[in-house]
């Protein structure tokens, strides 16, 4: 093992985990001195290429508290086909298909290379994926055209044995049945008056009803699929009638919109027919809900949606009573193992706000757009059932989360799209970081991509020794729905090293792994930002920078210039100073949907993405050389560079002043300038290998020097040149903001002059 | 004077004297002195004046002695002979048959004929030929008073009866058709009103149908400011208003208020007062004509919308296992080009929706644009709403393949039900809904077959009781079950929204409630007990094409108007009211009929006389707001005898039944029954007492007038409603209850006296109908085939020994037990006869607003029970007095009241 770097890379690629720390501070009061808590970034679907599954059931622990699984970290004693659980100790007999197991002939569980594995098992029925569409249609005639032939397209897509349903709604709701031939049908709901699943469900007719037993007749025994077969068809019977159906949808008369009545009515719909089976809620919607349960605004074209400045005046009057009508839905969702997607377009804010709890505590998806006639929803929608490598749809079902660890740490937290799951146990923390009090979580949906924050604490006493050349331990147990319809349990077993903080401090910073720690930390920051005043936010997250810089920096008290920080901790505070101006905690500019749709995001996405939200990338290309990433700074805007920015939900191309020059004088197209030409499309190909691949589809932005647009990447640099320094800089290079934010300089002037300081 | 019976007379006359028609009529009225009886002479020639017998215990045993029957002459004394007064007819009642050798003194009308004979006789039977006959009144009536038309020119003019044909023609006052009154010569005090007890109501049918041959009232447009009124009690221009100061201004007719005339309405005056353009002017010189109302007369200052019609189909098992639902399905798609149209237009203006429901509703968007109608269905049926705007109401030749694929596909897509409850109440509020949401008024046609017993608002429990019936309860029966119908029918009436019902139970469906709507917003009931496909879809058929073709207006109110005196105080019919004066309507049909009351505030002149005027202010089929303008002038008097020689029976008959069957709401039957009773003994002893000559008490004088009033009342007395048989059900009263509530007079007539023809009497070659005979068994002969009609059923009596040939070419079967008492329709068979009866019952059917159901009854067959209960004259089974024993229970009545 080379370095921690590629120690830390190894681990991600094999097991999808990224730890703060990687060797870990042997007791508790230590731990809460290394400032950035022992945590980790967890991918529990991470693409793995090389992991077949195996086909059988995993072996577990047979202490009842524990159920570990068997791992290549348990002591094995072949003789006596015993294996010792690493986690409780407990000593385990292997179960009689394990009878020919001996030191040269492992099973694959046993394999270091394993510390990853995957069981497909057998376990009740396989029901198939299920997708409801919940549609919105109070549209403009164009944009209800395009998301017509939006959705119309997406059938092909599916899982041909997929049950799809179709909800519309406007001031009414409409459930549409799809089995009837001739004469289409639809049970129409007032969109004003929420009912009970049970009421929804009497009315569906969905209720079993108290069918009086009839003489001499047998039962019809597959009952259940029969009577919710009305609302949910295998697609690959019902594709033309729901083409047909989609393209009569018609715009409704009245512009009222029942979001939250249609809603309701999908949870229970779903909840009633296909209770713990994979299914995706789908709500397409074109602005905010405006009457009913959920309603976000008033139907009055003059009265206008909440802004944060409403919100924090305390004028928000639907705001309270909304949110709490979608987290009752998300919970009841998420209970019974749904997802929602939200797909909202619109120009003006649809209330992701209020119901982004849908999304957040069901894995839903959430997409923003300003039209449905769009590339980027149109695209980002058909992402939606994009295929992996093996030709498998990239999405996975209702899984359950279990983390294990030895009995040094405990479980504080987890943040993520998941809902907690209640089990309490030996492992699990009195201290909550995140949702907490619990030990494992449901994951309604998820995808390869899909990444939890998960918080231990380290318990060890100070006192108490070190486990002599034990390591700690965690395991995590993914069960879930594969989109084969399989059930799978993906186990992940890892272990790190135990070092004295006090005497083997250089270790435990050597290891540290600075990129996980910022995003971990900017996750815990994000999630107390949903609740609290974003000001506390941004104080708790100084103040834990300025105590990591204390005591991990060099320096002599009080001097400031003599404050050093190693290499692993070298990125950390740039990290914190661009978090600082991140839409997650700033929410200037930006109006409470975005804010929300900027932070759903990012509790959800993987290491990598995250980083970039925090902190985009800039990528420079010129004539003078290969194109090269750049500082994210406004020195590196220089007028014969062009520019290419990605902050995950933008891809901005800015072309420099002295490029826009040419390009307007047309040299592009001059034979003799064909390297121009080259270096106008270099950047466009770069982003389209970024637009390719990302979901949601990044917002495209091609701008110029001087261009309204170029507002995105002006307010993502770093402002070194403001126009209150730009003349005492006296440079030619670079851009002015103009802005009052500080500099990077200036942050880390103040930082340095803070941790150095005795006083604090 | 002087004349003495004949010792064994004692005022009651054999009757065994067979019928006679074609016999000559006893002598008009006070007519001149007879020339000696001997045309008259059967011992009946004496009218009006009947004597009971003295013990009532001697209604029974022989009666040995002429026919003397204590029937006496015509008028009492005291009116002169009025040669000129021919309609009033005299004697109209009794056969008159041959001569009567012992007759001779018989007539002069001697007041103490018939009194107290000395000795006590014995027991003896009044005749029924002697007693005051339905039959031979209209038959007087008809040929007096049928050949000339009926001018309506002159005030207080007693129209002939509504069984005559006679055409009308308007001359200032309103047709009969539209407007008859109990009286038209009303007392000048409420005091002498209150002696005679003589009830002053009008029978009013505003929208009424006319012969072909009569003209539409015309449609009067005052332009912009609408039609000109009088300033204080806004009674409408007319032709009682006096135009004064040189057609300046103009006196208020109702109020004596004066009001100037607008300037653009100025006309001069003729020297005789009236204006240049008197006959320019439909409103100056008819009786009845239309304003165009103007947008004050609209709801919301709006001008309507055009009304729509909601078909609404019960889809319940029952609904569809008898076939019903194909059956309307098909029958709509016909159907629904013959939606009703004003004047020329070429189509209708009215749009058609669709919903079908068990114990949810499915409503159908068949808008023109779709390739296939859609269904929404909406359960939530405690909250009724409409799920659909656009396509729901549509046009009918825009959207006719949709419609036309919708009514298809109906009857396939319901065709497993296996749903057996239903909902009422949303039905309703569905229809209202889709109504208020389309912003119009219209006409909810519910096809309906169950008590509404599935979990909804308005859902009824089964609350029939047999036991309530002759208690303090049975009140409860007739009362809706739950005010929730009540409350439904004010939100229909404020929306214009009118319910047509048409029930198809096979059990007890609560009539009275399920009724409450359409009978508050002028709808109408139609009940086929027990329907099945083959024998009632022909009489359902018709009820329904005549239902959606007929004429009607919607949101309609109406105001009745009268000269300062008397005062319109109390109404009966389909409609709902929510002051004391105007009557609201969300729909009126050309057959529904209101029944106004009037009561004096103050005295009337009998110079000014009494003025009418009815008002209706609806919306017509293609959605234009009119005004609907009736005027009656009425004489006054201040001797009770112009009061009774000016009444009409029928029109009496018709107010007290409906006051009576409004009683039964809030009374004990019998209350309702001795009260009826009680108020015709006192306006017949009025009579007695203060316009009949003086007599001695035994003798029961009748006014000419009213002299069918005994005859009716019992029929009134022993209908279902108040006097049920075993064989009635709950529904079945209730049913009828509100059917008789919206009658006209003519329709009352027929239901309360049936008509009876002796079909084998009739005459093949000419297309009248044969004599009609009364209701008795005893009339009925057992080698004659007869039809009775009363407004509801057909019924075709076979005797048992009719002739073979007869019944051959009646019913195609060669002998009577192999009749079939199960047909609906007669065979059509190519013979005389039978041509002759089917074009008569198509006759009949054509008269009433509903399609008889046909009965074919075989003498001494089970059914000819229900065909006796409508031989109205004799005892009935349920405990009705024959016509005979209730003649004499009046005269006990009156004898005790005289005394």
């Amino acid at each position: 093992m080379a370095t921690y770097l590629e120690f830390i890379q190894q681990n991600e690629e094999r097991d999808g985990v990224r730890f703060s720390w990687n060797v870990w501070p042997s007791s508790r009061l230590e731990a809460t001195r290394m400032v950035v808590p022992l945590a980790c970034l967890l991918t529990p679907l991470k693409e793995r290429l090389d992991l077949p599954p195996v086909q059988y059931e995993p072996v577990l622990c047979s202490r009842p508290t524990c159920k570990a699984v068997l791992n290549p970290l348990c002591q094995v004693d072949y003789r006596a086909k015993l294996w010792a659980c690493n986690f409780c100790f407990q000593r385990n007999q292997f179960p009689p298909a394990y009878a020919g197991i001996s030191e040269v002939n492992q099973p694959a569980e046993l394999m270091p290379q394993f510390s990853t594995i995957e069981y497909i098992v057998q376990r009740g029925p396989q029901m198939p994926l299920i997708f409801l569409y919940v549609v919105d249609t109070c549209l403009e005639e164009e944009d209800l055209q395009a998301l017509k032939e939006s959705l119309q397209m997406s059938l092909s897509l599916l899982p041909a044995d997929a049950l799809v349903g179709l909800i519309t709604f406007g001031r009414m709701v409409q459930v549409h049945e799809l089995s009837c031939e001739g004469i289409s049908k639809s049970y129409v709901f007032r969109g004003t008056k929420d009912l009970t699943a049970k009421q929804i469900q009497d009315m569906l007719g969905l209720s079993r009803p108290a069918v009086p037993i009839q003489q001499g007749r047998p039962l019809q025994t597959p009952e259940q699929p029969v009577i919710s077969s009305r609302f949910l068809q295998p697609v690959h019977k019902i594709d033309m009638n729901l083409t047909d159906l989609l393209g009569e949808l018609q715009r409704d008369p009245w512009p009222l919109r029942s979001t939250g009545v249609a809603l309701s009515i999908a949870v229970g719909l779903l909840e009633g027919t296909f209770p713990n089976t994979g299914a995706r809620i789908m709500l397409f919607t074109g602005g905010p809900p405006t009457q009913g349960p959920g309603m976000v605004v008033g139907d009055e074209l003059k009265t206008p949606i909440r802004s944060w400045h409403d919100i924090e005046k305390d004028n928000a009057r639907f705001m309270k009573k909304a949110t709490k009508h979608y987290e009752t839905l998300a919970n009841r969702t998420a209970a019974n193992g749904h997802c929602i997607d939200i797909y909202a377009c619109a120009l003006d804010q649809t209330g992701l706000l209020e119901m982004k709890c849908c999304a957040n505590l069901t894995g839903g998806h959430m997409v923003m757009g300003d039209s449905f006639n769009t590339s980027l929803f149109k695209q980002t929608f058909q992402r939606v059932f994009s295929k992996g490598f093996n030709g498998e749809f990239r999405m996975a079902f209702g899984a359950n989360l279990d983390v294990k660890t030895s009995r040094e740490l405990k479980i504080a937290g987890a943040i993520g799209p998941c809902i907690s799951l209640n089990a309490k146990g030996p492992c699990v923390s009195e201290n909550e970081l995140g949702i907490g009090g619990t030990s494992q979580w449901k994951i309604c949906s998820l995808d390869p991509s899909t990444t939890l924050a998960i918080y231990f604490e380290v318990v060890n006493q100070h006192n108490a020794p070190i486990p002599q050349g034990g390591r700690g331990a965690v395991q995590f147990v993914t069960q879930y729905q594969h989109s084969s319809t399989q059930k799978r349990i993906r186990v992940t077993t890892i272990a790190r090293n135990w070092a004295d903080a006090q005497s083997q401090l250089q270790h435990i910073e050597a290891a540290f792994d600075q990129e996980a720690a910022a995003v971990l930390m900017a996750r815990l920051g994000v999630y107390r930002a949903e609740s609290e005043e974003g000001p506390d936010v941004l104080r708790w997250l100084d103040r834990q920078l300025i105590r990591l810089c204390q005591k991990f920096g060099q320096y002599n008290k009080d001097d400031p210039n003599s404050f050093r920080l190693s290499e692993s901790f070298s990125l950390y505070p740039q990290f914190m100073f661009h978090l600082r101006r991140s839409p997650f905690l700033q929410v200037f500019n930006n109006s409470p949907d975005e804010s929300s749709y900027y932070r759903h995001h990012f509790a959800r996405q993987d290491l990598t993405q995250s980083l970039i939200m925090i902190q985009p990338i800039l990528y420079a290309y010129s004539f003078h050389g290969p194109p090269e990433p750049v500082l994210l700074d406004s020195s590196s805007i220089l007028p014969d560079r062009i520019l290419l920015m990605d902050t995950f939900f933008q891809i901005v191309i800015y072309l420099g002043e002295t490029i826009a020059q040419w390009q307007k004088a047309g040299y592009q197209d001059m034979p003799e300038y064909e390297n121009f030409k080259h270096l106008l499309q270099a950047p466009l190909d770069d982003a389209q290998e970024i637009l390719q691949t990302r979901f949601p589809m990044p917002r495209y932005i091609h701008t110029e020097h001087g261009g309204s647009q170029a507002r995105f990447l002006l307010s993502k640099v770093n402002p070194s040149q403001t126009h209150n320094n730009l003349y005492a800089w006296g440079q030619e290079s670079g851009a002015p903001i103009l802005t009052d934010d500080v500099s990077l300089q200036v942050f880390m002037d103040h930082l340095k002059k803070l941790a150095v300081s005795s006083a604090s | 004077p002087g004349f003495a019976p004949p010792p064994s007379s004692t005022g009651i006359g054999p009757s065994s004297y067979p019928p006679t028609t074609g016999a000559p009529r006893p002598p008009t009225m006070p007519g001149p002195p007879l020339p000696g009886q001997t045309v008259a002479g059967p011992p009946t020639s004496q009218p009006n004046h009947i004597s009971s017998p003295p013990p009532p215990s001697a209604m029974s045993g022989p009666h040995p002695g002429p026919p003397m029957s204590g029937l006496h002459g015509p008028l009492p004394p005291t009116h002169p002979p009025q040669p000129g007064y021919q309609m009033q007819q005299n004697g109209s009642f009794g056969q008159v048959r041959g001569p009567q050798p012992n007759y001779g003194g018989a007539y002069p009308g001697t007041p103490n004929y018939g009194s107290q004979p000395g000795p006590p006789p014995p027991p003896k039977r009044l005749d029924p030929d002697s007693i005051p006959s339905p039959i031979q009144v209209i038959e007087d009536d008809r040929s007096n008073r049928g050949s000339e038309p009926f001018v309506t020119g002159v005030r207080g003019q007693v129209p002939p009866l509504v069984t005559t044909n006679f055409l009308v023609k308007d001359q200032g006052n309103a047709s009969p058709r539209y407007i008859r009154c109990t009286s038209y010569n009303i007392p000048c005090t409420s005091d002498m009103a209150k002696q005679s007890q003589v009830p002053l109501a009008a029978v009013i049918k505003p929208l009424a149908t006319l012969p072909p041959e009569e003209t539409l009232p015309y449609l009067v447009d005052h332009g912009e400011s609408g039609p000109v009124r009088c300033n204080r009690c806004k009674a409408y221009m007319c032709p009682f208003m006096q135009f004064i100061e040189g057609g300046r201004r103009f006196q208020c007719c109702f109020c004596s208020c004066v009001t100037e005339v607008p300037p653009h309405y100025f006309q001069h005056l003729d020297h005789t007062g009236k204006r240049v353009d008197f006959y320019d002017r439909p409103e100056l010189s008819l009786g009845s004509y239309e304003f165009l109302a103007t947008v004050d007369y609209c709801k919301n200052n709006k001008f309507p919308s055009p009304p729509a019609f909601i078909f609404m189909i019960d889809v319940s098992y029952n609904a569809v296992k008898s076939g019903l639902v194909r059956l309307i399905c098909e029958e709509l798609k016909s159907l629904l080009d013959y939606l009703p149209r004003e004047g020329n237009m070429e189509e209708s203006a009215i749009r058609v929706g669709f919903v079908t429901y068990n114990k949810v509703l499915h409503f159908y968007n068949v808008k023109s644009s779709l390739a296939q109608p859609q269904m929404m269905v909406v359960s939530d049926v405690a909250d009724m709403f409409v799920p659909l705007l656009d396509g729901f109401l549509v046009n009918v030749n825009e959207s006719r393949t949709v419609i036309a694929s919708l009514l298809d596909q109906i009857p396939e897509m319901f065709a497993d039900t296996r749903e057996t409850e239903t909902v009422f109440a949303p039905v309703i509020q569905a229809g209202l809904e889709a109504l208020k949401e389309a912003e119009c008024a219209g006409k909810l046609f519910i096809f309906h077959t169950s008590l509404p017993i599935a979990e909804a608002p308005g859902k009824l429990k089964n609350r029939d009781d047999k036991k309530l019936i002759n208690t303090d309860k049975e009140k409860t029966l007739f009362q809706p079950q739950t005010s929730f119908y009540n409350n439904l029918a004010k939100d229909c009436v404020a929306q214009g929204c009118c319910v047509d019902l048409f029930l198809f139970p096979n059990q007890y469906l609560d009539v009275a409630t399920l009724g409450v709507v359409p009978y508050q917003t002028g709808g109408s009931i139609y009940k086929y007990a027990y329907f099945q496909l083959e024998t009632d879809q022909d009489r359902f058929l018709n009820d329904l094409r005549r239902d959606v073709q007929k004429e009607v207006g919607f949101d309609a109110v109406m105001r009745v108007r009268t000269s300062t005196g008397i005062r319109a105080t109390d109404f009966f019919g389909a409609f709902y009211m929510s002051n004391t004066t105007d009557v609201e309507m969300a729909g009126l049909d050309c057959d529904k009929t209101i029944t106004v009351e009037f009561k004096h505030d103050d005295k009337l002149s009998e110079d000014t006389g009494a003025l009418l005027q009815c008002a209706l202010l609806y919306t017509s089929c293609a959605g234009q707001r009119r005004l609907r303008i009736h005027n009656l002038s009425l004489n006054c008097c201040t001797q009770l005898a112009d009061l009774y020689r000016n009444c009409e029976t029928d029109t009496l008959i018709n107010y007290l039944a409906k006051y009576a069957y409004r009683g039964v709401l809030s009374s004990p039957v019998k209350t309702v029954r001795d009260a009826l009773i009680n108020q015709c003994a006192q306006i017949l002893a009025c009579y007695r007492k203060n316009c009949a000559s003086p007599s001695s008490a035994g003798q029961l004088i009748l006014p000419e007038c009213m002299k069918l009033l005994p005859v009716y009342l019992n029929c009134v007395l022993k209908s279902d409603v108040l006097q049920p048989g075993p064989e009635v059900t709950t529904d079945d009263r209730a049913y009828v209850r509100q059917l008789v509530t919206s009658m006209d007079v003519a329709e009352t007539n027929v239901f309360f006296y049936p008509r009876l023809l002796p079909l084998t009497k009739a005459d093949v070659d000419s297309d009248s109908l044969p004599a009609a005979i009364r209701n008795s068994e005893e009339r009925l002969s057992k080698g004659d085939i007869y039809l009775l009609e009363n407004g509801l059923n057909i019924f075709v009596w076979v005797g048992v020994n009719v002739q073979q040939g007869l019944i051959q070419s009646l019913f195609g079967v060669s002998s009577f037990s192999q009749i079939s008492n199960s047909l609906s329709t007669l065979p059509v068979l190519e013979n005389p006869f039978s041509k002759k009866v089917r074009s008569m019952i198509d006759m009949l059917q054509v008269q009433r607003s509903r399609y008889m159901k046909l009965i074919i009854v075989k003498q001494e067959d089970k059914l000819e029970m229900l065909f006796k209960h409508f031989l109205v004259e004799d005892k009935s089974l349920s405990g009705g007095a024959s016509y005979v024993d209730f003649l004499c229970h009046m005269h006990k009545e009156i004898r005790q009241l005289l005394s």
